[in-house]
Parts: C-alpha cells; structure tokens; sequence
C-alpha cells in the first residue's frame, strides 16, 4: 500500500473537517478524490503532506507514519497544493533546480532531472522564461514538473486542473496519466468527468465522510427504481391525460408541449408515449431518456448526507 | 539550509532589493559621515567615526526591516511556505537559511564602510590617530546589533501576512529594543530596577563594546536576544500545527 488512510479525524476549534476517514491507494493506481468544495479532500492532503497533524487516526505513505516519519514522508512524495503556488519572480530551470536542491539532488543528476521534467511536461518552450510570465495551463505545469523533480513514489495533485480552458485540462490530464505508471497517484477534484476519465479508483468524500470508495464502474445511484424522460409535442397536449400513461409518475410541465416525466424504471414506457401521440393526432418532436451521469451520481452521493 | 540561503540571496540580487538597501545605506552613511555640516567628521576636529556607530544603528532600525519584512510574509501570503513546509526541510533549515540571507545584506552593505576606517587612519594628524580598538569594537557591535535587528524582522515577518505590518513591526521592536528599553530605564519609578531594564536593551550593551573591549556578557546579550526571537518565529512556525 503506498498511501493508507486510516480511521483519520481532524477537528479544527469547533468544527469537525474529517471525520474517521479510511482508504488506500495502491502503486500505479490513480485515486480519484472527489467532493464538493469544503467536503475536507485538501485537509486530508495536507495531512498526507505532514502539513497539518491529525487530530486522531493514521495515514502511512509508503508504509511510514507522517507522524513519525515526517522526513522521509515528504522526501517520497511530490505534493502540488491548491492554487498551484510558486515564486513567480523566478525563472523556470532557477525554481526547479531549487526544488531540486531541496530535494538533495545536485550536479548532474539535478541537470539531468530538469531536463527530464521539462520533456516530460512539456516546458521546453518556456523553460528560460520567468514563471510570472507564463500562462495559467504553463504555471501548472511548472507546478507539475516540480512535484516530478525527485521522482516521487506518490503524487499528491489538489484540483491540479482548476480553471484551466478545457485544451489544457485535457493536456493536464494525459500528463498526469503519462506520469502515472509506477506511481501512486492521489488527485482531488470535483469535477466528474475528471475522475471518469483518468482514474482507476475513486473516493468520494462529503461533510469529513466518506460516502463511497469503489472503482468508477460500480457507482450507481442509491435510487434507481426512478427514470427521468424528456418528451415534446408539436402541439399542446393535457398534463392530465399524460399522467393517465401507465408507469408515469410524475409529470413536469416545461413549455406548452414539452414535459419532463419521471416514470418507474422497471419496464420501458416509451413505446406507451408514442401510442399515446398517435392517439391524440399530434406528433412526438423530442423523446429522450436522461442517462445516469457522473453528475447525477455525485450529486446523489454528496446530496443524502445532508 | 544552504539552498533555502542561496535562493533568499538570488532573490534578494534579482528584486533589486540588496543594491537598494545598500546603496541607501552607504549613501545616507556617507553623507552624515563626510558631507553634512552637523556630523562631518570634517567639521569635528576629532579622528573617529563616531557618526557611523552612533547614527548606524539608527539606519538599519529602518533598513534591516525593509530587508527582512518579505521573508515569511510574502511566502505565506502567496502560498509557497506550505511548499516549502512540505518539502524535506525542516523548520530550522528554513528560519536559519531565510535569516542568515539578512545577516549576510547586512554585512555587505557595512563592508565598504571600512574604506572610511582607512581614510580618517590617513587624514589623522599625525597619520594613524585613530583608536582602531575601539573602531573594531563598534564594528563587531554594529554587525551584532544588525543580526538582533534581523532576527527582529525574520519574526516580525512571521507575524503577518503584510509586508507592511511586519515592516512597521519590526521597527518598532527595534526601537524599543535598542534605545526604548534605556528611557524606560530613566523614568524615575523603577528604583533599583532601573539598571535592569537598562541593561536589557541593546544600547548599553553596544556602547560598551564600542569602548574596544569585546567583553563575552554583552556579546551573549546579543546572541540571547537573536535566540530568542528565532524561537519566536519557529513557534509561530509550528503553532500551524495546533
């Protein structure tokens, strides 16, 4: 286990951020953490950093207490934390050579590293440049690319893709996939299609709780005895003589003749509307049943808690 | 702790920061020394530099923060000092680096001041009267007094996370220090404790080594005091963690 997260509580003053948290992430897997703004995924990080110390429990990074251990533990992991910070009066090959150095790497090695890091990350354009003059989607990659200096076991990236254009999001995304391949990899977002697309695994976090730990496959919605279908007419028809359909439930009424039906999910009522048009001599223009996404199921998650 | 020193001093060279403060420091120096009327060592008759060691520390009461106020306030405004907390430094590694990046602004802005050692050592009548004891004493307390100043300003950096207010801090932790203690001392209400408070601040201590005698007690006053706020700011430092 490269990172386990064990029973982890932290209270600050009154509030209680985490509480009794529990999870791993294996080498080469990319964690997906995911939770609405304030659920506590930076706090975990900040304590997987050695940052901020836990209230209660553990959290072992390769196979070390970040208590005990503090050293060592930030030596095996390369952080990025939120809101990508860097000295910006410094030039790009200066602020990861002090990395470097921090790191302990020197001479060669160090030269050879930046090298290495500027490839991996695309920086060779920009690599005489001063960080200030970089745009956002450069900055984060210099936020990368420093994190990688010393070639870490583990990667611990907070929201590394926040107000990024969708081009560099994507661009982000394949460098940390690329990265990835012996490492364990623990990214925090909230942002769905993010984890959909890049991890293996994903926590959900929501109040200090977590709500669901499961590969992406197997997250369903708790409530699925429910479909959603959006139907329009070329003309205005009865909310009533909708509601008489069998297995409709509900009808919303968004225009004159479009309605948004929540039917039972146990057999398929759509051949049922189609009837019902021909009978009523109007014609269906729209027929769609909503697909369970990604939002749907984090919004479902992170939603019954409160 | 050398990396973080290096990369304080980079950043001091790069944000034009060190030739600022040293040539105001010389420049300021350098008039009250040969060119005002008041102060000209010119117009006083007497082979000394007293206007240096008297008016210097003065100077750095103001410049030393202006040096130390981004050290830690900048960091921790902008993010990095978690950065740098995450990385495998330890905490001292990080006070001592970012303070003895000060220590050594302040000593290169003294050093040119020794070409006016040399040029009263020259224009003394006969050549060479000068009491060079006392001079080197002076120097050795000037440099101290700029490293208590430093350690003033490391801490007040750690206090804020505005420059301004660690700068404003600074100066007057400095103040107090430095002179504030002594005129407590006169107000005429502390009895016999009036020679404690006297002896707390800086001056009395700096005054003595100015004499030529570099006596142990004053120079571990001056290190208590640089100690003492370098714990400051590393509990500052750690009460994150709380």
């Amino acid at each position: 286990m490269s990172i386990k997260v064990n029973q982890l509580t932290k209270i600050f003053g009154e509030q209680k951020a985490l509480d009794a948290i529990s999870f791993e992430a294996k080498e080469g897997e990319i964690l997906g953490f995911l939770g609405p703004n304030g659920a506590g995924k930076s706090t975990t990080m900040k304590i997987a950093t050695t940052y901020l110390p836990p209230t209660t429990g553990q959290v072992e990074v390769c196979g070390l207490d970040v208590e005990e251990h503090p050293y060592q533990v930030r030596a095996s992991i390369g952080y990025l934390p939120e809101h990508n910070p860097l000295y910006l009066e410094m030039y790009v090959r200066e602020y990861l050579s002090f990395i470097g150095e921090v790191h302990g790497l020197g001479g060669k090695k160090l030269k050879s590293r930046i090298e290495e890091v500027i490839k991996l990350c695309s920086l060779q354009k920009e690599h005489n440049k001063k960080i200030e003059a970089l745009s956002k989607g450069y900055r984060q990659r210099v936020g990368l690319a420093q994190a990688l200096i010393h070639d870490p076991k583990v990667l611990i990236l907070d929201e590394p893709t926040t107000g990024l254009d969708p081009n560099q999001i994507i661009e982000i995304r394949n460098l940390i996939k690329s990265i990835s391949k012996d490492k364990t990899v623990i990214f925090s977002t909230h942002i769905m299609q993010e984890v959909q697309a890049m991890c293996d695994r994903v926590v959900v976090i929501n109040n200090g709780r977590v709500v669901a730990n499961d590969r992406i496959e197997n997250l369903k919605p708790t409530d699925q005895s429910k479909v959603i279908i959006k139907v329009e007419f070329s003309e205005a028809v009865k909310v009533t003589d909708l509601e008489a359909i069998e297995g409709v439930v509900a009808v919303e009424q968004k225009t004159e003749a479009a309605f948004v039906l929540t039917c039972v999910a146990d057999r398929d009522i759509r051949p049922a509307i189609f009837k019902f048009a021909t009978e009523k001599g109007v014609s269906l223009v729209g027929l769609t049943q909503e697909e369970v996404t990604m939002e749907n199921i984090f919004q479902d998650l992170t939603k019954s808690e409160k | 702790m050398l990396q973080v020193l290096s990369k304080e001093i980079n950043s001091f060279l790069n944000s034009l920061i060190a030739y600022i403060v040293i040539s105001v420091f010389l420049t300021g120096i350098g008039l009250l020394m040969w060119v005002f009327p008041e102060t000209s060592v010119l117009d006083y008759g007497y082979a000394n530099m007293e206007t240096v060691f008297a008016l210097g520390p003065y100077v750095f009461m103001f410049l030393i923060p202006a040096i130390t106020m981004r050290l830690f306030a900048e960091e921790k405004r902008a993010g990095t000092l978690e950065l740098l907390l995450t990385k495998p430094l330890t905490d001292w590694q990080i006070i001592l680096g970012k303070y003895l990046s000060g220590v050594v602004l302040v000593i290169f802005a003294l050093l040119p001041t020794l070409i006016y050692y040399y040029s009263i050592y020259q224009l003394g009548s006969p050549v060479g009267n000068i009491d060079t004891a006392g001079v080197m004493g002076s120097y050795v307390g000037l440099v101290l007094l700029g490293c208590v100043f430093t350690a003033i300003g490391v801490f007040a950096s750690m206090i804020s996370t505005n420059q301004i207010v660690s700068f404003i801090i600074a100066v007057f932790l400095s103040f107090i220090l430095y002179s504030g203690l002594e005129s407590v001392a006169a107000i005429d209400v502390w009895g016999r404790f009036s020679l404690f408070f006297e002896q707390m601040g800086l001056a009395f201590h700096y005054r003595a080594m100015s004499k030529g005698l570099l006596d142990t007690r004053n120079i571990v006053h001056f290190f208590s005091w640089i100690a003492v706020m370098l714990m400051f700011t590393k509990l500052l430092l750690v009460s994150r963690r709380w």
